[in-house]
Parts: structure tokens; C-alpha cells; sequence
């Protein structure tokens, strides 16, 4: 894999772990950034090296995705772990974790044995397993979580499913510490979430669709908060979709309980309105939620009270999709929006461009202890080549996604992936030469 | 003295084209439109009242009912409006028959489409079954009630048997009483009636209440007694059986005590109150026969006669739409 050196230089260099936003250049050499020169003086190199002129554009470390789903094994109509990983190359996501609620699910080595030697195969963008932390996502019993670790997955959750046992739950979190692994839950009361398609409230009211309140997220949380200081273990939240349990995550932190968050891109891109004359491409899970909630949730990872955003890649095909709105599978293609709708934040003036960036790459890696979300000299050269201005028309059907289930369909974003480059090599190349 | 039956011609004035292609909500609707869809029906109790009753405004158009939930009044009265006017009416129940074996709403009524039906009178249990359905079919499509969303002409028919108790709808205090949260016949009503200037409070316990419902332009009470307090018209909802068992409400005794119409709580109403319920009705549950059989007060059968000439105003003014393309 002796790949000749490259040289992007005129870049704007933004790199979440120094701080550093300003011109610079950077040599990528065997896979991993050889050298980073900051501001405008260049970086002398023999002429062999390849010269990727930036011309100004952005260049960040590749995004991290923690949570996408694909159909591999089990739906691969759906998205395959090929086409995931193409969609992330063109999204300028140059790492995903896949969730275990595959068929059959990662509660098993094997399956994230086999989940990473796809991957190899493919060589497009690295692909992490998350494994199951209960045994079938059945929320009975633990999984096998130290093996599934020492194979490969760098988290375990119960994806959407919530573990309503708190039993349970407090030994999963105390038993995972001592290994050292990270556990995901994703907080969501499974009795007042039963049924439930929207959020309560006067517009799901009217539109005659059952619904739940915000709640059922706050009182799950609060319940694994609760478990977090009785066992001092660490927590991943997945998803944090409202206000209300911003506050409940707020309180956690001030008594110091070791806690990260994470929110979708799309609870921080729209709300319950939406979802407008039953669009199911809006259907999601959680629900989206008011306008309010939504502001507060940027406001939360602006001020790094949401540690992560994840895309929550959810591919659903056709026959899926086009049903009525309570029948429709929930969730939404994200990998290739990703970027553009976080820069689409940044343009509207709603968070700071560092804190964006660093919600996708150093945050996510250093949540599961990646060495990859960073411009460092010696990290894995994982870069996102970006023309941050460059403003783009979503069109789900073009999108690399075997499924074409977007959300952000028709909407106008402002920031285009122009390469990707995961380990020194070009995955993308808008221009078309990858 | 029975009334002259109007002409072919006259309803055929009267009949104004449709103001869109499908009729999915009463938001579709603007006051004088209703104004007018009602004074059309009203042509058409007339004619139903006479021994011929059949008219040829939707002659040689088919007309198919598709219900993918079971309901004997809304389906007859479609297929009795359709049929009085002219239109080759087909009835379907897919539940039985395609869907078990996989096939969705969009296939089912794509098929349909292909068989050239002019009008397709939609029932589902989805909220938004109707609306999705209409995007992908090249005919008119009718909302006979879409999970628990609307069903619009239910609310007309509720509409114009009102207007005729009372010669007016404007300025009325309508009461409208029990399962709210699941129910389309109220979702519609206080939509159509609230348009039409009435006063509508929607009552009912906390539990069958949807989530800031306030704010849909109606006052809502928990009691029954404050709820229908000086009402013209207290409407009645069905509170179906299966949300009777403890989850909402703990008995069905125990709803009839607190929130089921009887005499003691309709003394309290405005002299001259009518009663209504959308049907079928839950007797000793959501009211009691007593009430419901008195025809002084019950406008219940004044409702399903309402429902076959409002059907057809709303058929005829559909097909002098597909008449003007």
C-alpha cells in the first residue's frame, strides 16, 4: 500500500484538537499526516510528491460517524456496507460505527469479525462495529461485551431499543467500566413511547397521529443518570432530542458524573413542522421535535453540552417509506448531509465552525479512543478537502445511498465535499477522478 | 305538503365545480363554499324524499369505495349517494383480500387507478392515508375518515343538520363530548364548525383530551356538567370498546356515570339543545337511550339522512369539476 506522498497546500487548516483556523498546508506520507504547516509559509518538498492545490478551501479531519446503520448482514436491499461506506467517502466521512441491530445482531464476535473484513475488503472508509450490549437486543441478558470489545467493536448499545430493566442497565454500565468499554443508550420510556410516530403536542394533535411527550426521553435519562452515579461508570447517551432533557444532562454534569451526549443532525436541523402533510422521510426516531427544542439543542452543542453529532444514518427503502406515516419505518439516509447541513449551522451564525468540526472528528474519537480526528503530525491521514461556501440543492435521488431516504430531500445546504481521504488515499473526488 | 323536488337542471345549477380535484379535509373549504355545498344538499333531501330519487349528473362515471376498515354507515351512504346520482359504484374491502398477502396502500390503489374510476371514496386507519393516497392516483379521491385525522364529510353532514335545527350555525355553543383524542368526527367538526362561527368546546376526561388542545381555537373542560353548561348542541362521541378495558378510563360504568349524556346532565344544557352522535352509538356507555331515542332532542336520525345528500352534494360538485376539464 506504498501510496506516493501528497501535498495540500493553500488550505484553511481547522483542526479541533490545537485550535488552529487559518491557511496552512499539510503532507500526508504512508497513510499518516507527515507534516502540518500552519500558516502561510509552505512546506518544501521534492517535486515527486503529489501537489493538491486547496485554493482556499477547508480542510479538516475526516468526519466520525458513531452511529449509522446499514442492511449488512441481514437487509442489504436496504444499504449494503459497500454503499454506506461510498455514501461516507462522499459525505467526507472517513470513519463509521455500524449499529448491532443487524441480522444476525453483533452480539457475537463472529458477526463484528465479519462486519470488519467486509470492510477491509471494500477499503473505502474505516468501519467500526458497535456491539450489542444486551444478548439479541432482547435487553434479558448482557452479550458477550468483552469479547465483541477485544473483536473489534469500539461501543456496545442497545440501539434503539431502550433497556427497560434498570437492574440490568446498572450492571451493564458497572461491568463494561471495568473493561474499559464504552456504553451507548439511547434514553426513551418504552410505555409512553408505545405506538408513538411524532411528539406530543398541538401539531401531531391535529394531524390525528399518536403521540409522545418529551418526557419519555427525560425520564429514561434521568433513570441512567441515576445508575451513572451509583456506579460511577461512564455513559454515552445517544440522541438527546429536546430541552428538557438538556437540563436533567446539565445537572449530571455539575455533580461531575462522567457523561457524553450525543444529537442527530436532524433534531438539530428540523422540526416537528416537518413532517408538514405526512412526509415520511421526516419520520424519525425519536420524533422530531418543537422549533424551541431544536434551538436549544444547538445552543447545547455550541456551549459543548452536546459533546457529538451523529448522523443517524437510518436507510429505509421505497416500499418502506411510501406508506401512511404511522406504517412507515422511521429514520433517515445522513452520511452524505452530514457536513453540509453542520456547515449550513455555521453559516446561519448558530455555532461556532471549530465546535461544529470538532462534534464530528476529535469529540466522536475521543469518545471511543480513535487516534484519528485531528490534523497532528503522526495521526491517520483521515481528511475532508470542503468548499465551505459552495451552496448545494439535496436531491435524495441522487444521493450514493442505496435507499434514497432523506430528510434534507429538497432542501438548499451551504458546503460541498470537494475529496476525502482516508489514510492517505483519495476515496472521493467530486471532480470525478477517485 | 312535500316539497317540489328540484330539477336535473336546477341541481345542476347549483352544483359549483369542486374547489380542488380531491376533497381530503374541511380545511379544503372556504365558509361560502360550505355555504354552498350545503345549500346543494339540500336539494338533494328533497329528491331523496321522493319515491324516484335517481339523477344522471355522475351518469357513466364509476365511483369505488376502498375501505380498509370496516364501517357500514359511511360505505351504504357513499354507495346510496353514488348510485342516486347515476355513477357504476364498486365496493371494496381490502383487508380481507390483497393486504394480507403483502401488498400496500400505494399498489392497492395504483391498481385501482389503472381500472379508470373517476372517484375513489378512501377509508383507512392511518392518519393521512387519504392525502398520501391522492398524490399517487390520477382520479378524485374522497376522505371517508383517515385513521384519526379527519373525515370531512361527516363534519358537512353534522354541518347541515345543524343548519337546519336551527337555521344557523354562527354564534351557536356546540359541545362536543368524550374520546377527542381518537377521534377524526371531532378533529373535522371543530375544524368545519369553528369556520362556520360556532362556539365549540370540546370535553371529555384527561386521558381521551389530545395533547394542547386548547389551542385548536375551543375551550376544553374535564366535566361534563361545566362542558355542556347553556350548549345549543352537545355531539356525542363513540368511545370504542377496546379503550374501555382500564388503559383510558377504568370501566364502562364508571365513564357512563361521569361522562355518558344522560337527562340529569342535559338539564343543564340550553333549552331547546339537540343531541347528535356521529354512530354507531355505545348505549349506557357514551349516552343513553333515553336521550338518544327521544326525537325532540336527538338529532341522530336526522344525521344519516343528512349523510346521503351531503355525500351526494359533494359527488356532484366532485364530478361538475371532472365535467369542466
Amino acid at each position: 500500500m506504498s501510496q506516493p506522498p501528497i501535498l495540500i497546500a493553500n488550505a484553511r487548516l481547522v483542526d479541533p484538537e490545537s485550535g488552529y483556523d487559518g491557511p496552512g498546508a499539510l503532507l500526508v506520507r504512508d497513510g499518516k499526516i507527515a507534516d502540518v504547516g500552519k500558516g502561510p509559509v509552505p512546506i518544501e518538498v521534492s517535486p515527486d510528491v503529489r501537489r493538491i492545490d486547496a485554493d482556499g478551501a477547508l480542510l479538516c479531519p475526516g468526519l466520525i460517524d458513531l452511529r449509522v446503520k446499514t442492511g449488512e448482514p441481514g437487509s442489504e436491499p436496504k444499504e449494503t456496507l459497500k454503499s454506506a461506506a461510498l455514501a461516507a467517502a462522499a459525505g467526507g466521512v472517513t470513519s463509521i460505527v455500524v449499529q448491532p441491530d443487524t441480522d444476525p445482531v453483533i452480539d457475537d464476535p463472529a458477526v463484528a469479525d465479519f462486519i470488519l473484513r467486509r470492510a477491509r475488503d471494500i477499503g473505502l472508509v474505516h468501519v467500526y462495529p458497535a456491539g450489542a450490549a444486551t444478548e439479541g437486543l432482547e435487553g434479558q441478558g448482557m452479550a458477550e461485551i468483552g469479547l465483541l470489545h477485544e473483536a473489534g467493536c469500539v461501543y456496545v448499545t442497545n440501539a434503539d431499543r431502550s433497556i427497560t430493566d434498570s437492574r440490568l442497565m446498572r450492571r451493564l454500565l458497572a461491568y463494561a467500566d471495568c473493561l474499559g468499554i464504552v456504553v451507548a443508550h439511547r434514553p426513551a420510556d418504552p410505555w409512553l413511547t408505545a405506538g408513538s410516530v411524532a411528539t406530543e403536542g398541538e401539531f401531531a394533535g391535529r394531524l390525528g397521529l399518536p403521540a409522545e411527550p418529551v418526557a419519555a426521553e427525560t425520564i429514561m435519562l434521568e433513570r441512567d443518570l441515576a445508575l451513572v452515579a451509583l456506579t460511577g461508570a461512564r455513559l454515552m447517551v445517544d440522541q438527546i432530542s429536546a430541552a428538557a432533557p438538556l437540563e436533567s444532562l446539565a445537572r449530571a454534569r455539575a455533580r461531575g458524573l462522567p457523561v457524553i451526549a450525543t444529537a442527530s443532525i436532524n433534531h438539530l436541523s428540523f422540526n416537528e413542522l416537518d413532517i408538514g402533510d405526512y412526509r415520511t422521510f421526516c419520520k424519525l426516531s425519536p420524533p422530531l421535535r418543537s422549533e424551541s427544542d431544536r434551538l436549544a439543542l444547538i445552543d447545547a452543542l455550541a456551549k459543548s453540552e452536546i459533546d457529538i453529532v451523529v448522523s443517524a444514518h437510518a436507510p429505509a427503502p421505497a416500499e418502506e417509506k411510501r406508506l401512511p406515516f404511522d406504517e412507515a419505518a422511521p429514520g433517515s439516509v445522513g452520511l452524505q448531509t452530514l457536513l453540509p447541513a453542520l456547515l449550513t449551522l455555521h453559516h446561519e451564525g448558530r455555532a461556532p465552525l471549530m465546535r461544529l468540526i470538532e462534534a464530528v472528528t476529535l469529540a466522536p474519537a475521543r469518545a471511543v479512543g480513535l487516534a484519528a480526528g485531528r490534523l497532528a503530525k503522526g495521526a491517520p491521514a483521515d481528511l475532508v478537502l470542503c468548499d465551505i461556501d459552495a451552496p448545494i440543492l439535496i436531491d435524495a435521488a441522487q444521493l450514493v445511498s442505496k435507499s434514497k431516504n432523506s430528510a434534507f430531500d429538497g432542501r438548499r445546504l451551504q458546503g460541498a465535499v470537494r475529496m476525502t481521504f482516508v489514510d492517505g488515499r483519495v476515496v472521493f473526488d467530486a471532480a470525478g477522478a477517485a | 305538503m312535500t316539497a317540489l323536488a328540484p330539477g336535473v337542471d336546477e341541481v345542476r345549477s347549483r352544483a359549483f365545480p369542486f374547489p380542488s380535484r380531491h376533497f381530503l379535509s374541511v380545511v379544503d373549504l372556504d365558509p361560502v363554499q360550505v355555504a354552498d355545498l350545503l345549500d346543494l344538499a339540500e336539494s338533494f333531501v328533497a329528491l331523496n324524499r321522493q319515491a324516484s330519487k335517481k339523477l344522471d349528473l355522475l351518469k357513466g362515471r364509476t365511483l369505488i369505495n376502498l375501505f380498509f376498515e370496516a364501517s357500514t354507515r359511511t360505505q351504504s351512504s357513499f354507495e346510496l349517494a353514488g348510485k342516486r346520482l347515476g355513477a357504476d359504484v364498486v365496493n371494496m374491502s381490502p383487508r380481507a383480500s390483497s393486504i394480507v398477502k403483502g401488498e400496500t396502500l400505494i399498489d392497492t390503489a395504483v391498481t385501482l387507478n389503472a381500472m379508470q374510476p373517476d372517484i375513489l371514496v378512501v377509508r383507512h386507519g392511518s392518519s393521512g392515508a387519504a392525502s398520501l393516497l391522492s398524490q399517487k392516483v390520477s382520479c378524485s379521491v374522497v376522505n371517508a375518515g383517515d385513521g384519526q385525522h379527519e373525515h370531512p364529510t361527516q363534519a358537512l353532514l353534522d354541518a347541515l343538520s345543524i343548519r337546519r335545527a336551527f337555521g344557523r350555525i354562527d354564534g351557536l355553543t356546540v359541545a362536543i363530548c368524550g374520546d377527542v383524542l381518537h377521534s377524526r368526527v371531532a378533529r373535522s367538526n371543530v375544524a368545519l364548525l369553528t369556520m362556520l362561527g360556532a362556539r365549540v368546546r370540546v370535553v371529555g376526561p384527561p386521558t381521551l383530551m389530545p395533547a394542547d388542545v386548547a389551542r385548536w381555537g375551543v375551550e376544553a373542560s374535564t366535566s361534563m356538567r361545566a362542558g355542556i353548561e347553556g350548549a345549543d348542541v352537545v355531539m356525542m362521541l363513540r368511545l370504542q370498546l377496546e379503550r374501555m378495558q382500564g388503559a383510558l378510563v377504568p370501566s364502562m360504568r364508571e365513564y357512563f356515570r361521569l361522562w355518558g349524556l344522560d337527562r340529569g346532565k342535559l338539564a343543564g344544557a340550553s333549552k331547546g339543545v339537540r343531541v347528535m352522535h356521529p354512530g354507531p352509538m355505545n348505549r349506557g356507555v357514551e349516552i343513553d337511550s333515553d336521550v338518544a331515542d327521544d326525537l325532540e332532542v336527538s338529532l341522530i336520525q336526522d344525521q344519516v339522512e343528512m349523510g346521503v345528500a351531503t355525500r351526494m352534494a359533494v359527488l356532484a360538485s366532485l364530478a361538475a369539476r371532472l365535467d369542466n376539464q
